[in-house]
Order: structure tokens, then C-alpha cells, then sequence
């Protein structure tokens, strides 16, 4: 089923499997026919976890999305709402009972006393069979891959002051460990890391006693908080996987492609008419095309794919040696293997070719030449001419406040006069709305007046060398190939963790938003590991406010470096890029 | 596996009880003293009525069924817990007989009533009373009647004559064996068997459900019995009935033959897993089937390897030679492993240590001439015993048997010393079983705290100190259920300092808010990083509260504010803007008024508030921008009135883009002044508005009109972007030399561009215009930049 989730260093199938057999056991609990009412926001996340059969298998007979008024007619026993601990969804399920049913209700990740108080003062908790929750904190993304998949985290920790999602993750955190161990070195830098790390520990010492007795799967963990590296996200990323986000969005492990390049052409059809429904593509590592591919720099993907066209059309040439009825024989059993390497090759060709089309115009080349100059430090003091002029021609608001915040950020702060010339030209552009959107990325950190004239950014560039000259696109030697020159400050971090360690960069480390800080937790006695000669370590980056694709391609580069001596397992509150970030902060988001 | 909870030690009670029943209905205040075990008696001041049945429930709490269907319960040491009834109907024609019963699902009670009735419960913690159908014909009180669990479901057996009727919920089929009149039953402590007893002086035996007889034997007594009880053990082959009458005990199984017993005094007979517990005032006798193990051991002149085997160990003990042939004569049948086997099992059957070491010794003896033997059965064994003889001792009283201590597990044996509050004989087995701490010594200490408390003589400081100390470094410990035992007990101030120690803050909360510490309790669930439980304190102290001091609370829990924050900003808007106000916070209350003015009417008011707070947040960017937006509104509005153009909600941007499009020039033109947009942007803006138009000549007037600000290539672009080349052209030659070769590109001008990439000597632009050329250009071009190229890049 969910084969690509243990191939990893680490199998994440055991996570995956522990969140199905719970589920199942909840639908069991519920005896009978059953529908499930879904909260739509989960929907995309419980694909990753179970299939309609499986649901089906436990009858599961109707579906249906919560809203207003009743639930439709279904021939069912049971109702059950699949929601997530919101008070407003509380009003919207009180609305939709309706004997002679019996009703259900799985809070996920968590039970709510508030919504409970609230289903209550509405009169209607007594109504409900089971209330249960469902803890679904970390969700098994890929084989190398954990995501919370809260779209909030970020602005609800960040803006708002509200931790509930950090709560969330420690509780994460602690079911990980259950089921792979206490892990014996915690690291992390920021706020919300320490914030995270701090509960960890006391939810180990309330649960003191009750201990597992696992070998530990993962060496370390590194907690890191997104404010600590503003920046990266707000890049371009150029590897294959993070253009196809930039570009389409990637939203829970699939994404939905304009049609017309995927049209099935047979010969003699001619132009039929073409399909309008997006062609909607599951992207991970269960093609083995697409793991190949999806790291690397986008301009190394051409190449890739057409040695790829020469392997297997050679495959199918290999019909013509066969002669000996078993030669055919094994041949014909190989075919479904490669006619589904043939689709996937098309597939991706077709991909690259959309996005080929794009990271060819003048528009990407000219934002991402303004992007690099940013970040090379090259007049990020002065009001930047291009920003205006695609101001001027009133572009997306968010790519405008994606570069208008990289300017601040690599310049530590803007010049009052610029950022108040940035922020009224954009008032008169796209509206004075916007000006609570401006005040929360002032808020954040995103875009700041300058308060001193000390400008740290240049010296955290050359220290941590974030800026490569010289990146190899094609034959990658540094993590730097994926932003095609900038290294992400992230995992630049993480890499320097591993060796030497953090003491060499603690001067910059202290210019760095939040604390920095090192844990240890006791192992049960026996469980000490004893590492293998060359066996590599396993750290587990938890990246708190949401990570990038472009991110997680530097770190699986680090994992495969030859003489890295350590592997990781990436997990975030959720998956981000620019454009979903800063759409996350704005408050009267335009559609994009 | 609560359920065999009948297994020893409280079985003192049913002699007693039958002793003192008749005394008890006959007087309503009487003092009922049952000794359980020497070192534990437990006395009673009876005060309420006739009470018809005793029992005990799997947790060793003490039932009394009264007369008038209530059932009372007292823990082991006499303190009365709570009551229940078994329904209003019993009361006018009360409960003539009663029985307490245990299932897997815990303790239950059935009794009938004068009318006849019977009334079941099947677990009296979760108590569902349920009313069984009347029996058919029954006239007056059923002769005798049984309860029966099966198919998950309790149901009551009961004879009435020669009749056997099953009381099911749903309906009651007639059943009927072949006899006279049934005058006793009973059902095995499994459930899976029954006998009845006729008047004719038949035993008829068999399963439970009426479909299989195994036997019938003829007792050749013919007055009903006193009691019958099933002795049989798990897996045994010869199932058999014990029947008691004054005097002595009958033991009939399958055969015709019986064994009759004398029996000294009043006895009453206690069904077991694996026997019959015979007690009367002075002894306790357990009545079980010889064990096969011990049976082939000491069978007289057993050949059994295990007989042998405690032979060979008895001659070696001598230093006799002897030893060498039993060992032998045991290997040459390849049966060693066997023969240690049934030693240690007989040894776990044997009640005598004696006999035990012995029998040990000699699998001991045995094992060492064995290689690959699996030491665990042994081991375990050893331990099993020291742990059984340790609570069979006559101080503790719990007689139990192996076969029962398996069934019960340690778990539930920790449990019943610990209701005896037998703490440290509990810790020190747990210690020695080496149970995980959590189930083992935290659960046990955790229940002397909870006992701790209670004791009302000591101070709070003394109690927190011995529970602190005590506790201190087990593992789990739940100080919050002691604290909330201690807070029942009235002891608030003791529970607070309990909850001091109680290291899941989350675990804190709900008792606090019970003893109104709601402030601790804020404190305690901000701690927990919870943030659901901060909402709950939060939700309780605004109700609890005055507005005014709920909001000095929460400023000083800067969390919980920002958590009420979010609340109130999808519940509570008003709320919101109140807590602003309170906390001076000037910019959010900007904020407030610019988002209420685009969801109000009152736009205008609403900005002007904002501008206020803005100015008084010192905020003067946000403050003149906000002026600016009223500005523009006013304008917007005013000039809709005047040309009908719908423009309010449109950015300036697009007003004067709009204004240009319809063709107000001037009204356009009077923003830009006003609003002293950039002449970059204007130009952007008039120029992108008029092409929209395709207004050519206005373009052409307009790039005339002064120098362009943003140069002329984006003239020439937007021109093509509109298809219109020919007017693109018009602009090239305008273009900056480092924007030529884009600007003929653009229009496909291949030469052009490349006259002005050669002039430029660009490497790159030379570059760019060769990518442009395809096969069909002019070859003297190509030819023509290549040299370019080449020269270019000598440099």
C-alpha cells in the first residue's frame, strides 16, 4: 500500500500503520452502517493515512462535506464528523443533528473541552454516542518525510501568540519516540524550538515510569523555528519539485497540472477536444522516476530524463533479441514495469517541458537576478527599481512582498524612507487594506525599519557560506546547487551541527533570532546504541513553521554525501513555499 | 480477570454469615462482626434493616441486601461507601432471597421477590436493573434458582417442581430433565456446568446450557441438601459435585460411586476455580481433585519419572549409589526432562514449604543432567511459591492455590493487599516479582497516600512531608488523584500542597478549578503548553469574574491573553476592541477600526477612528495613509455620484487606471497631483491603461508629451504585447543603447538587433540575437555576429 514510506532509513510505515490501526478501531467502536461527515481541511491530510476501502471495509457507506443545515438523507446507523477542535464547526455540527441516527463525533488531533462546553451550551452533547479523539499529529509524507500539515502553524505562533500548534507538535514528538524510541540528543535554535523542547521534556518526566523499551531509531533531534531563517523560503526555489510547487502547488502530496500538455494523442484522432479537468498527478517516492529526479536543480533535469528516454526505449528494443520462448516469456513479464516507466518518463517530460516554458521568461529571469542580487548583498539599501516597476505594473501582490521582505531581510532591516516608499506604493497599488498585511509582516519580522546601522546579514553570509559562486547544477558538491548559488541558512545550520558542530559558529549563531540550545535524555540502561564502524547517524530536522521542498532536497543531498556520516528525517508543521507563506500572513488574502 | 474474586480469604464471611442471618432478621440493630483473617476483623454497628444477603464484590468490598431491595456497601474495614437500590417495586413485596454473582463484567446482584420476580444487575458499578419475565405457573417461591452467564448475558435458572425454566430477557423456553422435583442447584464457577438436585435423591449432572447430561447418580438421601458446589479444575477429567447436609458431605462424580465425609459442626461449602473450600467456625479445608502431577508423584509405588526422580534425589541426599540407578532408569527412557517438569508442578500444588523444597530440590537435582532444559518454568515457579507462601501465612490469610494465583494475576493480587492495606508486603512483592514500576510500586504507594490522607489526626504539613518523601522517586505517581481523595475528604489546604508535586501541570487543572484556585489553575495550564486547557480555565474565570478583574488576570498571563485574543476575534468582536482599550494598545485598535471599515458602512467613521488611534499609537505612517484612504473614498464617492462610475473599493490604482479607461483624463490626472503618485508609476499606469484602450494616438501624444520616466522599451513592448508591431516601431529608435537589441528583438527586427549588439560589441547580446536566429535567416547575418562574437570575446 504505502510501500515508498519504508524504504527510508527510518520506516515510517510503522507510523502509518499505528494512525490506521487506531482508526479502524474507532470505526468499530460504531457498530453498524456508518457515514462519515467530513471537516473539509482534513480530508487532503487522512488521504495520506487510509483510502476509501479501507474505510469502506468498516462501513463506511456515504460521505459527505460539513456545512450548514442537515445532514442529506443516507440510509445509515451512524453519523460521524470527522472535525477538527474549532468552535465555529461546534455551531455547524449542532445544526446537522437529526435523529433517529446516532451520532458520533473524532476531534482530530485532539479532544477540546471548549468545543465540548460549546456542544453543551448548545444542548446537544448528550446527543453524541462516542466523542473520541483521533491524534494525528505527524503525518507520514514520504519515506523521509513527517508533516503536521497545519496551514496556520506559522502565522498562529508567530503573529498571533497562540502555541497550540506547538503543543501539537511536542505531543508529535512524543508519539514518535514511542514508537521509535527515545531520541538521547536534542538540539534547537528559536523561541518556539525551546518552547517545543521544554515540554518534550516535562511530557517525559509526567510519563516517567511508563517508558518504552526501544532501541532508539534517531540519534538527534534538531528543533529548528522558521523566524531563524526568513529568508530561504522566501527564494525561488530551482530544484524540479520546488519549481513544481512554486509554480502549480503541491498540496498534499499531489498536484493539479494544466491538461492540454497531458492529452492522450493517438494517431488518427487528430485534435479531439482536449480535456478541461486539470490532470491532478500524486508526486512522491513510490515512482522511481520522480525520486530520481525531483532533487535536483532544474536545469540538470533535461539531461536526466532524456538518459532516462535512452534506458528505456533500449528496454524495449531488447524485444528484438529475444528469440527463445523464455527470453520472450521473461520479457512480456517485465512490460508493466516499463510501460509504467514509459507513462511516468511522459508524465515528467510533460512537466518539465510547463515549467521550462516558464523559467525561460523574462519575468522569472528578471526576478530571480533581482532575488540573487538580494541575497549577494548587492543594494539592498536603496529602493530597488524593479520592485517598483513591477509595482508599476501592479504584478501579484505576493511576489511583490516576497521580494520587498527578502530585501529587508538581507539588509537586516530597511531604511525607513525605503520601507515607507515600499509600503505607499503598494497602498496606492493594491489597495490601503493591505496595510494590516504590512503591519503583520512588520510583526513577524518578514519587514522591519532598520534600528541600527549595523547590517549582521553580510557577516552570516560569509561565515556560514550561504552564497556559492561557482554551484554546480548538474553535478551538485554543495547544498547551495538548490537555489542554484544560495545555500539555505536552515540547512547550512544542520550541516554544521553534524560536523564540526555548533561551537564554531556560535558568534553568529548569537546574531540569530532566539536561543540556541543543547538536551540530553536518559536512555533506559541497555538501550545505549553501539554505533557499527561507518554507520551513519540519523537526525530527525523538525522545522517549526513549515519547511520548503528546495530545503528538504539540500538535506536528502546531505543524507546521500558520501562522507556525511549522517542520514535525516525531515518533519514540519507544514509544507511551505513564498507565496503560501506570505499567503498564510496576509489578511484579506487576494487570490493569487 | 477481576472475576474470580471468590478465590480464599474473605471466605470466612459465609460462615458467619449463615450464623448470623437468622439473628439479623429477627432484630434490626445488632453488631455484626465478621473476622476475615486473624489479623484482620472487621466489625459493624447494623443499624439499618433486615438485611437477607451478604456478599463480597471483586474489589473485596462488602454487599448487604436488605430486605427492601437496597444493597449497602462497606469497604474491608467496615467504612460504608455507598448504596443502591434494586427498584421500587421490591419494596411492598420485599426480597426473599437474594445472590451476589461475578462475571467478567464485574459484581453482580439478582434477587427475587415475594411476588416472585426477579430483578437482575449485572455490574453494580454500572448498575442497569433489569427486569426478568415472570415465570409461567409459578405459584409461590420457586423451589431453587441459579444465576447463569452466557452468550455475554446474565440469566437466572429457576425450578419450580419438576420444571427448569431459564428467565432469558427476551423469552423463556421450558426445559425439562427427567425427574420429579427439583429441590437444589447449582452452577460451576465457570458457568459452563449445572446440577440439580430432585427429591427422588437424584444428582443429575450436566452442561449449562440443558443440551449435554454427562451423569446421574443416586445419593439414596432423599431431604434436600444444605448446599452443593461443583468441584472440578480447569482441564480436568472427572468433574464432579460436593453436596453438603448436616453432618457430612457427599463428593459424586461421573462413576456410581460416591465418597461420603464426616464433617464436624456447621460448615458451608465455597466454590473454587479448581476445588470446594470447606469451612466451619474453627478449620478451613480445601477439597479439590488430586492434581495429576502430584498423583503420579506420590502414588505409592509410582514409576512416573517424576516419582523417581524424587527418589534419586532423596538416595543422593543420603550418599547412597542408589541414586545413580533411579537417575538411570529415568534417562534410559529419555524421560528426564519430563520427570523435572512434574517435580516443579507437583511443587507448585503442594500447600506444605516442605514438601515444596523438596520437590524443588529434586527438579533442581534433575536438571543438572540436562542439557538445553528452559530454566524459566523453574525459575518462575520458585518465585510464584515464595510470593504464594508469603500471603498464605495466617497474618496476611489469603489461601490461595497456584492454579488460582495464575488465574488472578499479580496484578489483581496486588490489588487485594493493597484494599487490606497491606502496603509493604505489597511493595516488597512487586519489588521481587520485579514488576514495572508504574504497574507495581507507584500504584501500590499511590494507594497508601490516598489512605494517607484520610487520617484526619494529622496535620497537612506532617502528610504532604511523609507522602512527599515516600513518593518521591517513583516513577508515574499521580499526586492529582490524591489530591483530589484528599480534597473529598475536606482537606482542601493538604490537597493544594499535594498538587505542588503532581508534575503533569495539565493534571492539575480540573481539581483546581473544583477548589476555585482558579488563578493557580491558570497558571498550572499555561505551564502544561495546553492550550485547549488554557481556554477551559479562561472560559471559567469570565464566567466566574468581574469583567474588570477577568481582564487584570489575564494581563498578566501574557499567553492566555493572546490565546482570549483569538477567541474573541472569531466570537467575541466587541470583547476584542474592550481589551485593546484596557491595555492602551493604540495600533490593534487602528487595526480594529480599518477592518471594521470594510465590513460596515459607516466607512468614513470608522477610518477616522483609526487615523485617532494611529496618531495616538505614534503610528504616522499608518495614520497619514489612512487619511489618504479617506481621501480617496471621499473622491470615489463624489465623483460616483457625479458620473455614475462605479469606483468605491477600488485601490487609487485602479481608480485612476479606471478614470483613464473611461476617458477622465483630468480626474486622473488631478489624483496623480493629489496623491503624489511617482511619475514611474503614473506613466506604467496611463500607458498600460491606454493600450488597453488601443488608443494609439493618445500613446503617441502622450510619449511626445515630456521624457518618459520609465524610457521608451516598455512602449515598444506593450505595443507588441497588444500585436500592434507597427506601432511598436515607432518607439524603438527611442530606446536606450542598452535596451536597443531587446527593443528590435521584440519587434523581430533580427537585423536591427544584431547591428546593435555589434556596435555594443555585448558578448552576451550577441549572444542572445545568434539564439534568435534560425536556420532560415540570412547566412551573411549569422556569419556576421559570429565574427562579432569572436572578436568580442578576444577582448
Amino acid at each position: 500500500m504505502a510501500a515508498h514510506l519504508s524504504y527510508g532509513r527510518v520506516n515510517l510505515n510503522i507510523l502509518r500503520e499505528a494512525a490506521r490501526k487506531e482508526l479502524r478501531e474507532f470505526l468499530d467502536k460504531c457498530a453498524g452502517s456508518k457515514a462519515i461527515v467530513w471537516d473539509e481541511y482534513l480530508t487532503g491530510p487522512f488521504g495520506l493515512i487510509a483510502q476509501y476501502s479501507l474505510l469502506k471495509e468498516h462501513e463506511v457507506e456515504k460521505m459527505f462535506t460539513l456545512k450548514g443545515g442537515r445532514v442529506p438523507p443516507a440510509d445509515v446507523k451512524n453519523i460521524i464528523f470527522f472535525v477538527r477542535p474549532r468552535l465555529e464547526l461546534m455551531d455547524i455540527i449542532a445544526e446537522n443533528l437529526q435523529p433517529p441516527r446516532e451520532f458520533h463525533i473524532l476531534f482530530v488531533p485532539r479532544r477540546s473541552l471548549l468545543c465540548e462546553q460549546r456542544l453543551k451550551e448548545q444542548g446537544v452533547l448528550n446527543s453524541f454516542t462516542n466523542i473520541d479523539e483521533y491524534i494525528l499529529d505527524l503525518i507520514p509524507y514520504d519515506g523521509d518525510l513527517l508533516s503536521m500539515e497545519s496551514e496556520s502553524a506559522f502565522r498562529e505562533c508567530y503573529l498571533e501568540n497562540d502555541q497550540t500548534s506547538l503543543y501539537h507538535t511536542a505531543k508529535g514528538l512524543m508519539t514518535l519516540q514511542a514508537l521509535y524510541g527515545t531520541i538521547p540528543q536534542i538540539f534547537g535554535k528559536g523561541e518556539c524550538a525551546r518552547h517545543v523542547a521544554n515540554m518534550m521534556l516535562r511530557m517525559k518526566r509526567e510519563f516517567a515510569g511508563s517508558q518504552n523499551q526501544i532501541l532508539p531509531v534517531f540519534d538527534t533531534l534538531l528543533l529548528l523555528d522558521r523566524n531563524v531563517d526568513l529568508l530561504t523560503p522566501l527564494a525561488t526555489q530551482l530544484t524540479y519539485e520546488g519549481l513544481i510547487d512554486e509554480i502549480y502547488g503541491i498540496t498534499n502530496g499531489y498536484v493539479k497540472l494544466p491538461p492540454e500538455k497531458f492529452a492522450q494523442k493517438k494517431p488518427g484522432e487528430g485534435g479531439k477536444d482536449l480535456p478541461t479537468e486539470p490532470k491532478k498527478l500524486q508526486l512522491n517516492s513510490a515512482e522511481e522516476l520522480y525520486a530520481e529526479i525531483r532533487d535536483k536543480n532544474f536545469n540538470a533535469v533535461g539531461a536526466a530524463l532524456s538518459k532516462k528516454a535512452k534506458i528505456i526505449s533500449a528496454a524495449f528494443e531488447e524485444r528484438h533479441n529475444a528469440k527463445t520462448v523464455g527470453e520472450i516469456k521473461q520479457f512480456v513479464s517485465q512490460l508493466p514495469h516499463m510501460q509504467a516507466a514509459r507513462n511516468s518518463l511522459a508524465n515528467h517530460t510533460s512537466i518539465a517541458e510547463l515549467i521550462k516554458d516558464i523559467t525561460t521568461s523574462e519575468v522569472f529571469f528578471d526576478n530571480l537576478t533581482v532575488e540573487q542580487e538580494f541575497m549577494t548583498g548587492v543594494d539592498t539599501d536603496k529602493v530597488n527599481t524593479y520592485i517598483e516597476d513591477c509595482i508599476s505594473r501592479k504584478d501579484p501582490l505576493i511576489k511583490i512582498l516576497r521580494l520587498v521582505c527578502m530585501q529587508s531581510v538581507c539588509n537586516n532591516g530597511l531604511k525607513q524612507k525605503v520601507l515607507d516608499h515600499y509600503k505607499r506604493e503598494i497602498l496606492q497599488t493594491y489597495g490601503y487594506e493591505h496595510i494590516l498585511t504590512l503591519n503583520n509582516l512588520e510583526k513577524v519580522g518578514l519587514l522591519k525599519p532598520q534600528t541600527t546601522t549595523r547590517n549582521n546579514y553580510p557577516t552570516i553570509r560569509k561565515t556560514l557560506k550561504l552564497w556559492m559562486e561557482d554551484a554546480n547544477e548538474q553535478n551538485p558538491n554543495d547544498i547551495s546547487y538548490v537555489y542554484s548559488g544560495y545555500a539555505p541558512l536552515s540547512v547550512r545550520l544542520t550541516q554544521l551541527l553534524a560536523r564540526p558542530g555548533w561551537r564554531s559558529i556560535e558568534e553568529v549563531l548569537k546574531m540569530l533570532p532566539g536561543p540556541h540550545f543543547e538536551e540530553r535524555q536518559q536512555l533506559p540502561t541497555g538501550l545505549h546504541k553501539k554505533r557499527q564502524q561507518g554507520e551513519n547517524r540519523t537526525t530527525l530536522v523538525f522545522f517549526l513553521g513549515g519547511v520548503t521542498y528546495a530545503e528538504i532536497a539540500a538535506l536528502r543531498f546531505l543524507s546521500q554525501m558520501e562522507d556525511g556520516g549522517t542520514e535525516y528525517v525531515i518533519a514540519t508543521t507544514k509544507l511551505i513555499n513564498g507565496t503560501s507563506w506570505i499567503k498564510s500572513l496576509m489578511d484579506r488574502p487576494e487570490p493569487f | 480477570m477481576g472475576y474470580y474474586c471468590s478465590f480464599a480469604a474473605l471466605t470466612c464471611v459465609y460462615l458467619q454469615r449463615h450464623l448470623l442471618l437468622t439473628y439479623l432478621s429477627l432484630s434490626l440493630s445488632l453488631s455484626l462482626s465478621l473476622s476475615l483473617s486473624l489479623s484482620l476483623s472487621l466489625s459493624l454497628q447494623w443499624k439499618s434493616g433486615v438485611v437477607k444477603q451478604l456478599g463480597w464484590t471483586v474489589c473485596d468490598d462488602l454487599l448487604c441486601i436488605q430486605e427492601d431491595g437496597t444493597v449497602l456497601i462497606y469497604d474491608l474495614f467496615g467504612n460504608f461507601k455507598r448504596h443502591f437500590s434494586m427498584g421500587n417495586e421490591v419494596g411492598q413485596s420485599q426480597v426473599v432471597e437474594a445472590k451476589v454473582f461475578h462475571s467478567p463484567y464485574g459484581t453482580g446482584v439478582a434477587i427475587v421477590t415475594g411476588a416472585s420476580r426477579f430483578t437482575l444487575a449485572t455490574n453494580i458499578d454500572d448498575l442497569k436493573l433489569r427486569r426478568l419475565p415472570e415465570v409461567p405457573g409459578l405459584q409461590g417461591a420457586p423451589t431453587c434458582w441459579a444465576v447463569l452467564t452466557q452468550d455475554r448475558q446474565s440469566k437466572v435458572l429457576v425450578a419450580t417442581g419438576a420444571d427448569l425454566f431459564i428467565l432469558d430477557y427476551t423469552s423463556p423456553p421450558g426445559l425439562s430433565p427427567q425427574a420429579t422435583s427439583i429441590v437444589h442447584m447449582c452452577v460451576s464457577f465457570s458457568y459452563k456446568y449445572l446440577a440439580l438436585f430432585t427429591d427422588s435423591g437424584h444428582l443429575w449432572m450436566g452442561t449449562a446450557n440443558l443440551k449435554e447430561k454427562l451423569s446421574e447418580v443416586e445419593t439414596k438421601v432423599r431431604n434436600p441438601p444444605k448446599q452443593m458446589a461443583w468441584c472440578r479444575r480447569p482441564k480436568s477429567q472427572q468433574p464432579s459435585v460436593v453436596i453438603m447436609w448436616d453432618g457430612h458431605i457427599l463428593v459424586a462424580g461421573e462413576c456410581k460411586n460416591t465418597i461420603s465425609y464426616h464433617l464436624e459442626g456447621v460448615s458451608i461449602l465455597v466454590p473454587e476455580l479448581d476445588g470446594v473450600r470447606i469451612i466451619n467456625g474453627t478449620h478451613h479445608e480445601l477439597l479439590q481433585e488430586v492434581p495429576a502431577s502430584c498423583e503420579e508423584i506420590f502414588k505409592i509405588a509410582s514409576m512416573a519419572p517424576g516419582a523417581l526422580l524424587l527418589e534419586a534425589h532423596k538416595e543422593y541426599e543420603k550418599e547412597s549409589q542408589k541414586a545413580d540407578e533411579y537417575l538411570r532408569e529415568i534417562k534410559e527412557q529419555n524421560l528426564l526432562g519430563e520427570a523435572v517438569k512434574q517435580c516443579v508442578e507437583a511443587a507448585g500444588h503442594e500447600l506444605e514449604a516442605e514438601t515444596q523444597k523438596t520437590l524443588l530440590r529434586a527438579a533442581s537435582f534433575g536438571k543438572c543432567f540436562l542439557s538445553n532444559f528452559p530454566p524459566e518454568p523453574f525459575v518462575s515457579m520458585c518465585r510464584d511459591l515464595r510470593v504464594l507462601n508469603a500471603v498464605r501465612d495466617y497474618t496476611v490469610g489469603i489461601p490461595l492455590t497456584h492454579t488460582q494465583f495464575k488465574q488472578m494475576t499479580v496484578q489483581v493480587l496486588i490489588d487485594r493487599l493493597v484494599y487490606r492495606k497491606l502496603y509493604p508486603l505489597a511493595i516488597e512483592i512487586c519489588r521481587y516479582l520485579k514488576t514495572p514500576e508504574y504497574q507495581g510500586v507507584s500504584r501500590v504507594l499511590k494507594h497508601w497516600a490516598c489512605c494517607k490522607v484520610q487520617q484526619k489526626e494529622e496535620a497537612d504539613e506532617v502528610i504532604a512531608r511523609a507522602i512527599s518523601l515516600k513518593l518521591g522517586e517513583a516513577a508515574g505517581i499521580s499526586y492529582s488523584e490524591i489530591a483530589t481523595k484528599a480534597y473529598e475528604c475536606g482537606r482542601t489546604e493538604l490537597a493544594i500542597k499535594l498538587l505542588e508535586f503532581e508534575p503533569r501541570s495539565g493534571e492539575q487543572v480540573p481539581l483546581l478549578l473544583k477548589m476555585k484556585r482558579s488563578q493557580l489553575a491558570l497558571s498550572k495550564a499555561i505551564e502544561s503548553g495546553d492550550t485547549d486547557l488554557v481556554y477551559t480555565v479562561v472560559t471559567y474565570l469570565k464566567n466566574e469574574m468581574n469583567r474588570g478583574d477577568f481582564f487584570m488576570t489575564l494581563r498578566n498571563q501574557p499567553v492566555a491573553l493572546s490565546l482570549y485574543r483569538q477567541f474573541c476575534k472569531h466570537q467575541e468582536q466587541d470583547t476584542l476592541k474592550d481589551l485593546f482599550n484596557q491595555d492602551d494598545d493604540h495600533q490593534e485598535l487602528g487595526n480594529f477600526y480599518v477592518k471594521a471599515s470594510y465590513k460596515e458602512k459607516a466607512q468614513i467613521g470608522h477610518l477616522q477612528s483609526a487615523v485617532d488611534e494611529y496618531n495616538k499609537a505614534k503610528n504616522e505612517f499608518a495614520a497619514k495613509a489612512t487619511e489618504e484612504e479617506m481621501r480617496l473614498l471621499r473622491f470615489q464617492k463624489k465623483l460616483e455620484e457625479e458620473k455614475g462610475e462605479s469606483l468605491v473599493g477600488f485601490s487609487l490604482h485602479d481608480t485612476i487606471r479606471t478614470l483613464l479607461a473611461v476617458g477622465l483624463h483630468k480626474h486622473a490626472e488631478q489624483l496623480y497631483k493629489d496623491f503624489r503618485v511617482p511619475d514611474k508609476r503614473y506613466w506604467w499606469l496611463k500607458l498600460t491603461a491606454l493600450a488597453e484602450k488601443e488608443d494609439w494616438e493618445e500613446i503617441e501624444k502622450f510619449a511626445k508629451s515630456k521624457k518618459s520616466p520609465i524610457g521608451y522599451l516598455p512602449f515598444v513592448e506593450i505595443c507588441v504585447k497588444h500585436h500592434n508591431k507597427y506601432e511598436a516601431k515607432k518607439y524603438v529608435s527611442r530606446v536606450t543603447p542598452e535596451q536597443k537589441v531587446k527593443a528590435h528583438l521584440a519587434v523581430g527586427d533580427l537585423e536591427g538587433a544584431a547591428d546593435a549588439a555589434i556596435e555594443r560589441r555585448n558578448d552576451g547580446e550577441i549572444s542572445t540575437v545568434l539564439s534568435r536566429c534560425s536556420p532560415s535567416t540570412d547566412r551573411a547575418l549569422v556569419e556576421r555576429l559570429n565574427r562579432a562574437k569572436a572578436t568580442a570575446a578576444k577582448k
